[in-house]
């Protein structure tokens, strides 16, 4: 064991974390909204509509992260026709192709999450609204929505934390994250298990600091207060 | 006796035979994402210029050698873990990877050069054909000069881990902003889609990549060699210890080294660099 190599390369891997947490957040984010819309587009009862969400969450939950994001960045960049589009601005970024690809998969599975949330609303609550003469509009956004997101909390701190794990994808794509970062100290030291052990310790810790988050959440929104 | 039950007996026959000779046994590893240095056929089969050397050698020494794949960034954390015996994956002989393998002799040289899409506005530079970065003088510093103007501020693309990212980074061509790939193919693949503006590998790797592809990559600049880049393609192998097994590992390295004079001589180095790169690239 070189504990010298542990030590010295913490800094630099410390430092890659902020570009890791800069992906989770800002792809959560982004695929917090995705949800929420198809999870709304799933309970719509046009056909149409239904089966086009059903079918985006079915496709993303159903492909690996890696292979999404391998179409998105190397797929996508050999159309020829995409390269002289203004969309070539946005996936010429290994960066921005890293968030398209982590918004698209962690929508999906954040919309099924919502839509099943949604669906163990008891319909009692919501006839309640509706004898007190609140619109269906208010019911739905004051009444519908706080639930949901508290039924979910559990369900959806898994899908942040299995999230923030998919984010060490992004090495793939050239990006310099905990993980490329790792890689690129271990491709001059040659000694993985060192450096691996301080990058999953660092993983490790975030996923500490999100568990406790969402508990504290769960807690503090408990309906029994 | 039927001619089924004659042919099982031959073949267990053979196999005896074989299972009798005390034939050293060892495993190589190889990338087989580096074409023409090493690659797969469509089948999935490793191919190349180090696959036929290595079956050549193996034939000198009268060694039992398995080919295996593995993955470049992890080669040499590979071969300390004794998952193979040896390393033939177009390596370069670096100081920095000897503080934690050895070398055989090289057997072939490594010609790097820039590449970029025909149209690039780096065509054309002013450079000498080839320098030698060992050597310094006054060529090299001008061309080094002239490289670090026509590189700055352009996305430079490389593989990780290679004597051409250690180049890139050394300073000699000033801040270039590198991106590193895991493999020479993605390296190609955004060569071509335009998200590096130039790449960094072997010479043939880019020429085969054209030749395969019809995709218009054309060689800039000087080709390069010496300093960072090393002195020639060598077998890699653990360092040897007073232990059995580092012994054993200190034997291979001077079997290997015999075999690549003897090949060396018969002129098998030479006519699989022809065959696989075009011109005699053996050393």
């Amino acid at each position: 064991m070189d504990f010298d190599l542990m030590f010295t390369s913490f800094p630099k891997l410390l430092g890659a974390t902020v570009v890791t947490l800069k992906l989770l957040s800002v792809s959560l984010f982004f695929g917090l909204f995705l949800g929420l819309l198809f999870a709304i587009l799933r309970l719509n009862k046009n056909i149409l509509i239904n089966k086009f969400a059903y079918g985006y969450s079915y496709v993303f939950r159903g492909t690996p992260l890696l292979v999404q994001i391998f179409i998105i960045y190397f797929g996508l960049g050999q159309i020829e026709y995409l390269r002289s589009t203004f969309l070539w601005v946005i996936l010429k970024e290994p960066y921005w192709c890293a968030i398209i690809a982590f918004t698209l998969n962690t929508g999906a599975y954040t919309s099924e999450i919502l839509r099943s949330a949604f669906q163990t609303i008891k319909p009692g609550i919501i006839e309640a609204g509706k004898s007190l003469g609140i619109t269906n509009k208010i019911i739905f956004y004051k009444i519908q929505i706080p639930i949901a997101i508290r039924q979910s909390l559990p369900a959806y701190g898994n899908e942040i934390i299995l999230m923030m794990k998919g984010t060490s994808l992004a090495s793939t794509v050239t990006l310099m994250d905990l993980t490329g970062v790792a890689k690129y100290i271990i491709s001059t030291t040659f000694k993985p298990i060192e450096v691996f052990i301080v990058a999953g310790g660092i993983y490790l810790f975030m996923t500490f600091i999100i568990h406790n988050l969402i508990k504290y959440l769960e807690k503090k929104y408990s309906f029994q207060q | 006796m039927n001619i089924f039950k004659k042919t099982i007996l031959t073949v267990l026959a053979s196999l005896f035979i074989i299972g009798n000779v005390s034939a050293e046994k060892i495993k190589i590893g190889t990338e087989g994402a580096y074409p023409p240095w090493n690659s797969k056929d469509a089948s999935g089969n490793l191919i190349g210029f180090e696959v036929e050397l290595a079956q050549e050698l193996c034939t000198i020494m009268k060694y039992e050698c398995t080919i295996v794949e593995q993955d470049w960034d992890g080669m040499i954390p590979a071969l300390v873990m004794r998952k193979f015996d040896a390393i033939m994956a177009g390596m370069s002989i670096t100081a920095e990877r000897q503080k934690t393998i050895t070398f055989s002799q090289g057997y072939a040289d490594e010609v790097a050069s820039l590449a970029v899409m025909k149209g690039s506005s780096l065509e054309g530079m002013d450079t000498p054909e080839g320098i030698n970065l060992s050597l310094g003088g006054s060529d090299v510093k001008k061309a080094l000069k002239t490289l670090t103007g026509a590189l700055a501020g352009k996305t430079v693309c490389t593989q990780t881990g290679t004597i051409h990212q250690n180049f890139l980074e050394s300073g000699d061509v000033g801040s270039v902003n590198v991106r590193t790939y895991k493999t020479q193919d993605e390296v190609n693949l955004d060569l071509t889609s335009g998200r590096c503006d130039v790449a960094l590998a072997a010479a043939v790797a880019f020429t085969d990549y054209a030749d395969k592809s019809g995709k218009p990559v054309v060689l800039v600049g000087p080709t390069f060699s010496g300093g960072a880049f090393g002195n020639g393609v060598g077998v890699g192998i653990r360092q040897a210890s007073d232990s059995a097994i580092g012994k054993r590992d200190a034997k291979i390295l001077k079997d290997f080294n015999k075999a690549i004079d003897k090949a060396r001589k018969q002129g098998i180095i030479s006519k699989l660099a022809i065959k696989h790169f075009g011109f005699d690239a053996s050393m």
